[in-house]
């Protein structure tokens, strides 16, 4: 009895790497420390009603946030081991297989868990105050759609110390990722990881689409919305078209490593290639979802901080629109060295060489706006400058990339390595921290320490560029991504070493952002309504900060584009607005079910990985039945009374 | 509910637009499910002819049962609409009437998708035969796997409609399932075509 | 909560009056639907066409089809204005006929590889 268990345990752990009992041991000791505050501070009725059951979008938002923050440090933790694995020839600090599984979570987690959340995170932050609603379309699906994704992550990432590591990559090619390449479970939870939190996003996107276009405030023309809604709803178009395709070519996988079928197993007729021409069809626009909001962010950013309309505004949506429907028109790109015929490459070099246009114009926009502005360089104006030199050097690299010919030369090098993080790192981390410091007094009331903000902006960019520029000269000198240590013959070293001193003063920036947060929490300064110096030109800077659960008292009537500047306009002209009548307010109620089906989700997960029959069957079940659950209940909304509005805002130092 | 607070007039009318919210949801989730469809065809297209030596769809597909599944399908569709208009007349029991006849022509068509795939790895062709059978097994089967799920849709969706009658909440909930009972027809229409009729070509 | 945008400016409650179809739409869709299931069958089966003809008829058909059931089963010319679910509909098909004729394009290097 014991020793099959000590077996089954050899097995299921995973073991004989110190660097992974570390984490046994931290991972053990930070949950006893959670579970030990929530029963002494006896919080645990309060988490269970105010979060884990909120249908509430600005709690979800933080909610997002914090996973998201949580999964760029571990996605950093990754970069930061192999950067140090790197550093120098013949470095035995990781061993080959252990370098594959950092490389395929890194990737996997930066991508999925980490750039997607924290693009949801800001979309439930913002863009319900942006229209005037009072939450997303559906509230219900909002909830489901977080925990799924959280489910999804908890499953990739408990990889980590049960039953392995995937190591195929972060895109998992056949045959390398099938039963004969990967046999371990790794794969798996890479699959179910993926899936599960792929229909929470597909859902999200479904969600803000509807939210969009049918829960603006009264006169908000689409033509009048703010560039961020814009931006969202281009993504979530995007989202609606690609996710199924990235839900099909994985369950394919699954497929042929479970049932043994032969979509992409190298006998039985399969064809690995089909894989790659599906897994990019979703690819690509994929990284067009993650980098469209961050557009969005700099454009309310710049308009704000630089005290001008936003240059060219209609523009600005074309360019949006445009490039979410170019990007299901390029995914050849990333593997014009299959062999594909010259028709082919020439016509998806052309089409990927396009998609240059509209981001140009955005740029140039971008620019137009600040010029003669009044600009004042807060945290998220220098990152939106910070963003803007990268992000064109990696545009520029990508259109060199983009030139089928020469891709010979770049593809799977460090130049594309380069290229690829200085779109995603320039482009959307930049983007969405821009963003969050942008939005942050606006959610939790108070603002982000500008002093520390300057030290982690510093030595992020600075960091940033020592790191990435070194890559581009490696790929060209010909070292090829993923290869875990080099000799010292071919003259890599200096390189190498300037790029891991790079990345670990990246690493330091995000201290000093952990420091900035806690700082903030004790020290910070109180935001107003209008947080920043009442230049806010949108809804959501009309409200006070953080947002009553209602978010607005009465539904804005919006009559301009940037609606909330024209009203302050206004008022100084001593033109007021005629004050509207109050009325009950009708709101979700909070449910477990979310919550609850996701975990049954997580066992559908863990027991395909295992292949443990009863524990996909009560997973499915449990499945089913919240979804009766939910369809049978109807009792799923309630009113706040006029008094209790009152109440509210006069406690918030607004009068009705 | 907590109608005391506002009139039944203005809580109507807040269900209403909540309701209408979900058709259009539910417009995009059937456009997303399209996407889903379009990447199995594109699959299938692509390794149609990979049968690894083993039998092609020539050789495997039935005229009569798949003849047969067509016309099932067609006209349970035709039985959705017509619960639809028993809806739109307030006339329950008709309502609940056609959408039994939808249930049993579904689940007919069901049957004969059962039997035939089990024939069919009876004559040793399964999913791990060929990329072909792969392909084959995995795009009719997840329509299947549609179908299976709008059954069990609509069993309870039956018993909320006995429960509460023909209400604005219930009436978008049935015509979102005729919508997918619709959007399932017209799937099958292009399987009908692209695997069975260009199969046996 | 609750929507509020500008295209439902015009009146509300107005979804109550909705006409989805009528028994006799339905019927004429049904019929129609039948023709175009019955027509690439009696091609098919009885060979009555090359093989070019034959996948031209089975395509169009389908095609048609397709469009009987939109407009008069699910109603796609009914509804709200602007109609956002056409939209999604026609930018959802091209996509798809992207990704499928994209596919067979890209993937028929393999028969020059093999």
């Amino acid at each position: 009895m014991l020793d099959s268990i000590k077996d089954f345990a050899a097995d299921f752990f995973v073991t004989g790497d110190p660097l992974i009992y570390g984490a046994d041991v931290s991972i053990a000791l930070v949950s006893i420390a959670i579970v030990f505050v929530l029963t002494y501070f006896k919080k645990w009725k309060w988490l269970w009603r105010e979060w884990l059951t909120t249908v509430d979008h600005k709690k979800i938002g933080i909610m997002y946030l914090i996973a998201s923050l949580l999964m760029l440090f571990r996605g950093g933790v990754d970069a930061l081991l192999m950067r140090t694995q790197l550093a120098l020839p013949n470095v035995e600090f990781l061993q080959a297989d252990h370098y594959n599984a950092i490389f395929t979570t890194h990737g996997t987690i930066m991508i999925l868990f980490m750039a997607m959340p924290m693009m949801f995170a800001l979309f439930n932050m913002v863009v319900p105050l942006q229209i005037g609603a009072r939450d997303v379309a559906f509230p219900f699906l909002n909830a489901l759609s977080f925990w799924l994704f959280l489910m999804g992550a908890m499953l990739l990432n408990v990889s980590f110390v049960i039953g392995g590591s995937p190591d195929a990559g972060w895109l998992s090619y056949p045959p390398l990722s099938e039963l004969s390449g990967s046999p371990g479970v790794g794969q798996d939870f890479y699959i179910w990881g993926i899936q599960i939190s792929g229909i929470g996003s597909l859902a999200t996107g479904i969600n803000f689409i509807v939210t969009i276009l049918k829960m603006r405030a009264p006169g908000m023309k689409l033509m009048k919305m703010p560039l961020f809604s814009w931006s969202v709803l281009s993504a979530c178009i995007t989202i609606l078209f690609a996710f199924p395709i990235l839900t099909i070519t994985l369950a394919l996988l699954f497929l042929d490593r479970y049932f043994g079928a032969h979509f992409f197993t190298l006998d039985g007729g399969g064809m690995s290639m089909m894989y790659v021409n599906l897994i990019w069809m979703w690819g690509h626009p994929e990284v067009y979802i993650v980098v469209l909001p961050a557009f969005g962010i700099f454009s309310e950013i710049v308009a704000t901080f630089s005290k001008k309309t936003i240059f060219g505004y209609k523009s600005m949506v074309f360019a949006m629109m445009v490039i979410s429907v170019l990007s299901f028109f390029t995914w050849v790109h990333h593997f014009f060295t299959m062999g594909s015929s010259a028709d082919v490459n020439s016509f998806f070099a052309i089409t990927t060489m396009a998609i240059a246009i509209p981001t140009g114009v955005k740029v140039f926009n971008w620019l137009f706006t600040m010029f003669r502005g009044r600009i004042s360089f807060q945290s998220p104006m220098l990152w939106t400058m910070g963003f803007i030199p990268c992000f064109l050097v990696g545009g520029a690299t990508g259109v060199m990339l983009a030139v089928a010919p020469a891709d010979f030369q770049y593809h799977n090098s460090y130049f594309l390595i380069a290229h690829f993080h200085q779109v995603l790192i320039g482009g959307v981390v930049f983007g969405y921290l821009a963003g969050i410091y942008y939005w942050w007094p606006k959610l939790f009331g108070f603002k982000l320490d500008e002093k520390r903000g300057r030290w982690a902006f510093w030595t992020w960019n600075i960091g940033f560029y020592v790191c990435f520029f070194p890559q581009y000269f490696l790929g060209l000198d010909g070292m090829t991504r993923r290869v875990y240590t080099y000799g010292w013959d071919r003259g890599w070293a200096a390189l190498n070493f300037t790029s891991t001193i790079g990345a670990f003063m990246m690493g330091i920036g995000f201290l000093f952002q952990v420091w900035q947060i806690a700082y903030s929490v004790r020290k910070g300064e109180r935001a107003t309504g209008d947080a920043w110096g009442g230049n806010g030109r949108t809804l959501e800077w009309s409200i006070p900060s953080p947002p009553p659960v209602y978010n607005f008292a009465v539904v804005p009537q919006v009559k301009h584009a940037d609606d909330w500047f024209h009203v302050k306009e206004d008022k100084a002209k001593g033109i007021e607005r005629p004050k509207q009548q109050l009325e009950p307010i009708h709101m979700p109620k909070n449910s477990a079910i979310p919550f609850v089906m996701a975990s049954f989700f997580f066992l559908v997960g863990f027991g395909f990985t295992f292949h443990w029959t009863w524990m996909i069957i009560v997973g499915a079940l449990g499945v089913f039945g919240s979804l009766f659950a939910r369809s049978f209940s109807y009792d799923v909304d309630y009113y706040i009374p006029v008094d209790e509005v009152i109440e509210t805002e006069r406690k918030l130092g607004r009068s009705y | 509910m907590q109608q005391h607070i506002v009139s039944p007039e203005v809580h109507e009318h807040h269900t209403q637009e909540q309701e209408s919210l979900k058709t259009a949801g539910f417009w995009l989730f059937l456009v997303s499910d399209t996407l889903l469809f379009g990447t199995l065809f594109a699959t299938y297209v692509v390794l149609v002819g990979h049968t690894n030596g083993g039998p092609s769809g020539k050789e495997l597909f039935e005229i009569p049962g798949f003849v047969a599944s067509t016309f099932l399908l067609l006209t349970s569709s035709f039985t959705s609409g017509l619960a639809v208009l028993q809806m739109q007349a307030k006339k329950l029991s008709g309502m609940i009437f056609w959408l039994i006849m939808t249930l049993l022509l579904g689940a007919a068509f069901l049957y004969l998708e059962v039997t035939e795939f089990v024939n069919l790895v009876h004559e040793g062709a399964n999913i791990g035969t060929s990329a072909f059978l792969s392909a084959f097994f995995t795009l009719v089967g997840t329509h299947g796997i549609h179908v299976t799920v709008g059954i069990f849709w609509c069993i309870g969706l039956i018993f909320q409609l006995r429960k509460h009658g023909i209400t604005t909440v219930t009436k978008r909930k049935i015509s979102n399932f005729s919508l997918y009972w619709h959007f399932l027809d017209v799937i099958w229409i292009f399987l009908f075509s692209v695997v069975y009729l260009m199969g046996v070509m | 909560m609750s929507p509020h945008s500008d295209s439902h400016g015009h009146g509300h409650g107005h979804h109550e009056e909705h006409n989805h179809g009528s028994l006799k739409s339905y019927t004429i869709g049904f019929i129609i639907s039948i023709i175009l299931t019955v027509i690439p069958m009696l091609v098919v089966f009885n060979g009555l066409m090359s093989r070019t003809g034959t996948l031209l008829v089975i395509l169009v058909t389908a095609i048609l089809q397709l469009l009987v059931q939109l407009f008069f089963f699910m109603h796609i010319n009914e509804g709200e204005k602007p109609r956002y679910n056409v939209m999604a509909l026609v930018l959802g098909f091209v996509i798809v006929i992207t990704i499928v004729a994209g596919s067979v394009w890209i993937m028929s290097f393999n028969s020059v590889v093999q």
